[in-house]
Order: C-alpha cells, then structure tokens, then sequence
C-alpha cells in the first residue's frame, strides 16, 4: 500500500477500514455551491447531524451542522461542517440541490430547531402535533419530554378533490403485527391518485438515549434501532466507534461481522419472500418460507446465541460461538430456490408480481433510494462495494434488476439470497468459533489517526497490509482512485481546525434493507456525545407514494411488503 | 308426507346450522395440513363463535338500522335457504315454494344487506367493501340466472324439488353438455359468492385488499358472531345446492322415513367432501388482481350461455 501521492494533512492512513474522511469547515454563505460540486461529482448526501457545541469546543459554542457525502468504489467519504448561531440558528435549504437534504432540514427543524430557509415545504416532519412549539428535544438544555398536551391546530393533508375521489384513511394501528404508520389514500374508484405516509409515531428518542453512555452501553441501544437488523446497526455504530478510536478491527472479525451481516440479510429476505406470496394469498409458500426462516433463526441462535444475532458484533471484534455448516447451508439454499421457482412458476402471484408499483430509475436516483429498492429500480447501491470494511472479492455479486416493479424486487431478494449463501460459506472458511476483538483505542481526532502508535493494541498499522495483501486494490484512498475524493476544488480550509475537534467515526454498512450510516463523536472520555443514525427507511419512504401512483388499492399491501420499510428504524 | 316432510326440513335446517361452522373448520384444517401447519382443529369456528356471543357488540355511533339488522337478516334469508334448498329430502312441506329463483334472489338479499350494513358505517372500508361486493355481485347475478334457466329447461320447471328429483330419476341428464356447463359456471359462481379463492381471501388481515371482510370490520360481540355463522351457512347451502342439483344421489324423493337419515348422512358427506376438495384446491391458488376477477366471471357467464344453448340443442338423450 503505496502512501497517497496527494496526501494532505489529514489523509488518513490506507487501509480498507480506515478510509477516514475529508472535513472541510465552510461558512454558510458557500455552502450551497460546495453541496452543489459534491453532488456533481458523484456524492451522495448519506447523512445530516446536528451538533450543539458548549463553550468549551474548540471554537466556542455554536450548533454545527455536519454533512457527510459518500461516495464509491473507491470509498470517499467528505464531511462539511457547517457552524451556527446558537441562538437564531439558521440555514440556507439544499431541498433544491438534494431531495434528501430537504427532509434531513426538516427533521434538523423539529429536533434542534434549526430554520432552513426557503424550504419548499416547511411542513414538520418529526414533530407531532402533542408536542409543545418550541420544545426542541436535542437541544442541551431541553427539558424532559412533556405530557402529551393538547393537540395543536389542525394539520390537514392536501384534498385531492374531483368527481368520485374519496380518502381512504389507514393506521396508525394496523390490523396486522405491524409498526404503525398513517397512510391517506386518495382514491378514484379503486385507483390511487396520491397517497401520503405520516410516520413518526414510534420516535423513541433514540439519539437522545445515546448521549452521554458509554460505548459499551450504546451498543444494545444500537441493536435495538430496528429489531430486524441487530447486526447491521450494531455493525455500523461499532464501525463509527472504532474510527473515532483509531482502533484497527482483527480480520478474522472482520470476516465475522462480514458473516453474521449475510445471515441477517438471509432470514429477512427468507420472511419476504414469503410474505409477499401470502400477500396474494398464496399462503403455502409463506407457511415453507417460514419453516425455512425458522431454521435460520435457530442457526443465528447457534451462532450468536441470540435468534435475532444481538450480540455478535461487539465494539472492536465480533463473537461468534458455532460457524454455520455448509451442508445446512447448502440444503437451506435449495429450499429457498424451490420455494422461488414455485412463486415464479405460479401464473397468478406471477401476475400479480409483475408490474405492480413500478418505481422508475430516475425516480430512485432523485429520492436517493438505498438498498434493494434501488437496485430493483437500476441503481448499483451497495455498501459492501462502495465502503467496505473487508474486501469480498470475486464471491460479491450485486444483483440488479430495472422494471422497478414488484417483481424486481422480489427477484432482487431472490438473487440476494444466492449470493449472501454463498458469501456464508466462504467467509465462514476458516474461521474459528471465539470472541476476538481489539481493545478500542482512546478518542483521537475526527476520524483519523496521525500517530502510527495510537492504532488498536493488536495490529500495527504497517502490519495490516500483511493479512491485507488478500484485499486486493479497494484499499479505498491509496492508488489512483483517491484523486476522484474530494476532488481539486476543496479549497485551501481542508481540515483546518478539525485535528483539535471532537472525536469522531462513521460506520457506513449494507444492511438487509440498505444502507446504514451512523456517525458518532466521543467525548475526550469515550462517552457518548452524539450519535446519530440513518436508516436506510430515511431514505426509501418517499418511494412509496411514488411507486403508488395509479396503482390499485388493494395492491397497496403488497408493494407495501415489497419495499418493507422500517417504522422504528426511521423513526428512531 | 307432511309428517317427514317436516321433520326432513327441521332436520335439514339443524344440520346446515350446526355444521356450517365445521364445514369452514373443516376446510381450515385441510388448508393447514396440507401448508404443513398443525392447524387450530376443526372445532375452532364454534368456539370462535361462543367466544364472540359472550362479548358485547358495538354500534359505531351514526349507524341506523341497516346496520343493527344486517346480522339478522343475514341468517335470516340463509335458514330460509337452508329450509327451502332440497339437502335431504325432495318431498317436503315447503318444496311448491322452493323456486330456484327465489333462492337466488334470497342469496342476493342477505349480499346486498351486508353491502348496506357496510355502506351504514360510513367508513371509507366499509364502502370499499361494499362497492366491490356489489361488483362481484352483478357479475355474478347474470350467471346465476342463466344457470337456472339452462338446468331448468330439461325439467320443465324452475321448481328445485323438481330439478333435483329429475335429475335423480334420470342421472344421464346430468352428464349432458348443458348440465356439466352449467354446473362449471354455477361452482365458479359460489366461488365469488362466498368470498374464497381466487376472488377474495377469506384469511386475510390486509384491509384493503377485502371484499367481503372490509363490510363486516365494524361488527363486534354477538353480531359478528351471527354475520360469520350466516357467513359459513351460506357456503354449505351453496355447496349443498351444488351437489343436489349435480350430484342428487341418496337424496330422498319419497315419504319413506328410513330414507331419511342415509340422505342426511350422505348430504353431510358429499358437502364434506366438496368442502374439503375446495380448500385443497385453495392451496395451489393465489388471489387474482382485483380488476382480473371481471374476467373470470365473465368466463363463467359464457359458460352458463353455452349451457343455455346446450340445453336447447344437444338435449342430453
């Protein structure tokens, strides 16, 4: 690993974990023309955090905003740093330059109450309509949450009016063993005209909970975000944590966390494979891919000694008691593959599949869609690929598939699950049964490390290119590729300032549903300061209500299922 | 007659009432076993029903009485079916009354009442479901009538006693072209009238993709108890009527007592037997896109057409 021809200052050392980031502090006034040449040239807006700085930050108080930009293969990763008044924070809105960017101001509104200005729809997000106005519950000195008071005014959706059209009112409870959500249909005989989803009635405060643990007690908060993904939550937060202490993970946890990911990735798949046949009422597939999800949860539990895998990944290693048999694997992976044949080779769920709820490519890539939602709409989003933490070589395939509709998704899955086996054998190859883990280094500077012996206890920094040899060329910032980072433009403020701020990291993972991105900063005693975590289901909401549009109603539950979006996860 | 003739209805009607609830338990059982689940037994539907009398019905504030009667009614029309239907005997006090129209058109009494009770609510489902019922239904009408006058013809009668015991004299007639055609457009008929497979999903808890369901959502306690007891009534009269009118063997024509039980006990047989035939069936099916169900019909419909002619120009001997 040959050291960056254009390393600057803050480069941080090559490595496939240590990708590290650029941080370029920029004042309000420029910020919409940087945003504007980090999307040009590729980025994509992953995540948006408030900070509210006291007065003993480096460059006294102030709410800063951080946005991060991702982007890859090669991985690059750009933050830009954005400080405010404390006390009339305010912020020029990018809902123009990133769809995005404009729900993250809004949710930055309700939470710390920072005012994007010329926001095209200034509409609360978070906040429902019980809390009281001006209680901004990120806020330092917010008080605790309040009884539930009064409703404030009424908050109507848009009337669709015309001959016929009627509203169709669901949730928030559900009739099914759902999360809830409130969806107002507005329907024209049996065809959506629009739907709008109104969500947020699981906000638990997540964030909020993180402060002030330490990072052994954020890591059962992590795994609990959204039930369904333990592992990549808690992979994601552990990865953040890691690069703010400098800590260089084991490969052979690595190649763990690497594993228990497929396995979430595989029951989840398993159950909506199934789900999405019962959905048509073709309940005998659901009942054998439920016996089959049943015998990879109880697989988890050998492995992890949890069904749901909580507890395999741990800050600085993973645990792993069994390795999954490859005979077992193997047989589960046939069992998968007959229950897929029969749905596809079924002339009605066939039907039903296809064509249902087409979300179109260009639709994905503006909304920012993650995960198999945008792969089955023709967009190559995959973590595992752009920011990875182990590199998987030739066994990563990432399927992608264009119609976009119901179909594309459920052979997204499908296709997914091929690969996810196959990655479960290979990575399960010569790894042995044990918690093996690097005690995490003290709070360094923001996502880099500039002295060599500050690196995690096991492994020297050089020494990682040893059992990195096999990681082949993503070392994502060393060889050609790193001149895509930033790119020329950055200006001369590059990492100015930002060696003396707060510890920071960002875990990036492809979990089951997408991509996930935490970022983390540690106070100079390793608590807690800020956490904050983006769902892949952040992103993917929107979709809905488009895909929706002039779909039937009764298709509804099952793109409903096709998209299996998280309430908890985006709620937090 | 009118001594066992009576007692055949009462009996009749008994049977229908009590086994109504395990033909669907029934049916279930066959379902799970066959999905590889244990399934809840075939008694679970009666005691699903005792559980629900025990609890307090709820009338959603600004119902009227379309709401409060629409359960009543609903059993109502069914029991009437239920006596008028020849399941045992073709020799019955009531059998000049038991016109294949007016069964019908009972049929259609106690659909369109739960459409009203659903409409009643002035809940967006409740509509929903009513508007999709009344669809199914005038799809289904046509056929159902055409049906009639196709198995009619043969006989010389609307006159139900009178088809069934025609068809018990002479059973060639029933493997006639007109009556096989008639028969597959009545079973897909049933199939939409009773809310199965592939036309609505009687397991399902997705509100919105109900039909029959979506109406009844707001019925709770006794009243639902009686709507899923006229629910599962209808489905073993219609199945019952398919198998008089396809397969009338065993039923009793005469005044003879001793006929009497065999034919109950074939009735009970050959409708268990159809019942569990359907929900194997149900297995390997999924549920058509709504809009798809007007062309199953309308394939139904042409069936019944083609019966129709059948019977006027391929007289079955």
């Amino acid at each position: 690993m040959c050291p960056d021809p254009t390393s600057r200052t803050d480069q941080p050392r090559p490595g496939p974990r240590h990708a590290g980031r650029d941080v370029i502090d920029t004042g309000v006034t420029e910020l919409p023309r940087r945003v504007r040449e980090m999307l040009a040239d590729g980025h994509r807006l992953a995540l948006v955090a408030a900070h509210h700085d006291g007065a003993d930050a480096p460059g006294g108080p102030a709410i800063r905003v951080v946005y991060l930009f991702v982007k890859g293969p090669p991985d690059s990763r750009v933050e830009l740093h954005v400080r405010l008044d404390p006390d009339t924070p305010a912020l020029p809105s990018l809902a123009h330059l990133s769809f995005p960017a404009g729900r993250f101001e809004r949710e930055m509104r309700d939470l710390h109450g920072i005012v994007p200005l010329n926001h095209p729809l200034p509409r609360r997000l978070v906040r429902h309509p019980h809390w009281p106005r001006g209680w901004y519950p990120m806020r330092p000195d917010a008080s605790p949450p309040p009884p539930f008071a009064e409703p404030e005014g009424p908050f109507p959706f848009l009337t669709v009016e015309g001959d016929g059209v009627y509203e169709i009112p669901v949730g928030p409870v559900h009739a099914g063993l759902i999360e809830p959500g409130h969806f107002r249909f507005s329907v024209v005989g049996e065809t959506i005209l629009k739907l709008k989803a109104r969500l947020w009635f699981v906000h638990k405060g997540i964030e909020k909970l993180f402060e002030q643990r330490d990072v052994a007690q954020g890591l059962p908060l992590a795994e609990r975000i959204s039930g369904d993904t333990a592992v990549g939550h808690a992979l994601a937060y552990c990865l953040a944590v890691e690069e703010a202490t400098a800590t260089t993970v084991p490969e052979p946890a690595r190649r763990a966390r690497a594993l228990l990911l497929e396995l979430e990735r595989l029951h989840n798949h398993v159950a909506d494979l199934g789900a999405l046949c019962n959905d048509v009422g073709h309940g005998i597939l659901n009942a054998q891919a439920q016996r089959v999800r049943e015998q990879l949860l109880r697989l988890n539990q050998e492995v992890t000694g949890h069904r749901l895998l909580r507890g395999g990944v741990i800050p600085g290693g993973a645990a792993v008691r069994a390795l999954p048999d490859p005979a077992r694997i193997r047989a589960i992976g046939d069992d998968i593959r007959d229950i897929v044949a029969l749905a596809l080779g079924h002339s009605t769920v066939r039907d039903r599949f296809t064509g249902a709820a087409r979300l179109d490519s260009r639709a994905a890539r503006d909304l920012g869609c993650l995960g198999y939602v945008a792969r089955a709409s023709g967009v190559r989003v995959d973590a595992r690929q752009a920011h990875p933490f182990l590199d998987y070589g030739d066994a990563l395939t990432v399927p992608v598939h264009t119609s976009g509709d119901v179909l594309a998704r459920f052979l997204i899955r499908a296709e997914e699950i091929d690969v996810s086996l196959a990655l479960v054998e290979k990575l399960a190859e010569g790894l042995t049964p044990g918690v093996t883990r690097a005690e995490l280094g003290p709070a360094s500077g923001p996502g880099r490390d500039d002295i060599p012996g500050r690196a995690g206890p096991l492994l020297e920094p050089g020494s990682e290119a040893d059992p990195g040899s096999d990681l082949g060329p993503t070392g994502p910032l060393s060889g050609p590729g790193s001149g895509v980072g930033p790119g020329p433009d950055v200006g001369p403020d590059v990492g100015i300032g930002s060696g003396t701020g707060p510890a920071s990291g960002v875990g990036i993972v492809e979990g089951w549903r997408g991509t996930i991105t935490t970022r983390v900063e540690l106070a100079p005693d390793r608590a807690l300061a800020r956490v904050k975590v983006v769902d892949p289901s952040f992103f993917n909401w929107p979709a809905l209500p488009i895909a929706l549009a002039d779909t039937i109603v009764p298709d509804f539950p099952l793109t409903n299922k096709s998209f299996n979006l998280s309430y908890a996860g985006n709620d937090l | 007659m009118s001594a066992v003739g009576t007692v055949a209805v009462l009996t009749q009607v008994t049977v229908v009432v009590a086994g109504a609830p395990l033909l669907t338990g029934l049916m279930r059982q066959v379902r799970a076993r066959m999905e590889g689940r244990a399934g809840a037994g075939v008694g679970q539907p009666w005691r699903d029903l005792r559980k629900l009398l025990r609890k307090q019905p709820i009338t959603p504030v600004g119902t009227g009485p379309a709401f409060r009667l629409a359960p009543l009614l609903l059993v109502a029309t069914t029991l009437v079916v239920a006596a008028l239907v020849p399941l045992a005997s073709t020799a019955t006090p009531v059998r000049d009354s038991a016109d294949l129209l007016v069964v019908v058109t009972l049929l259609a009494l106690g659909t369109v009442i739960l459409a009203l009770a659903g409409l009643d609510t002035g809940t967006a489902f409740g509509g929903m479901g009513a508007s999709r019922e009344m669809t199914v239904v005038a799809l289904v009408e046509p056929t159902i009538l055409l049906s009639v006058v196709a198995l009619s013809i043969p006989a010389g009668s609307t006159n139900l006693p009178a088809i069934v015991a025609h068809g018990v004299h002479d059973p060639a007639r029933l493997a006639s072209p007109a009556s096989l055609l008639a028969g597959v457009a009545l079973a897909v008929v049933t199939l939409a009238e009773t809310g199965r497979l592939p036309v609505d999903n009687p397991s399902t808890h997705l509100e919105l993709t109900m039909i029959h369901e979506a109406m009844i959502l707001e019925y709770a306690g006794g009243d639902l108890a009686l709507i899923e007891l006229g629910a599962q009534m209808r489905l073993t009269v219609l199945l019952g009527l398919l198998t008089s009118l396809f397969v009338p063997w065993g039923i009793a024509t005469g005044t003879a007592a001793a006929a009497l039980p065999l034919a109950l006990a074939l009735f009970a047989g050959k409708v268990a037997l159809l019942g569990a035939g359907l929900a194997a069936a149900e297995v390997f099916w999924a549920k058509m896109r709504l809009f798809k169900v007007p062309e199953l019909l309308a394939g139904s419909f042409l069936l019944a057409l083609l019966a129709v002619g059948a019977s006027f120009f391929l007289p079955g001997n």
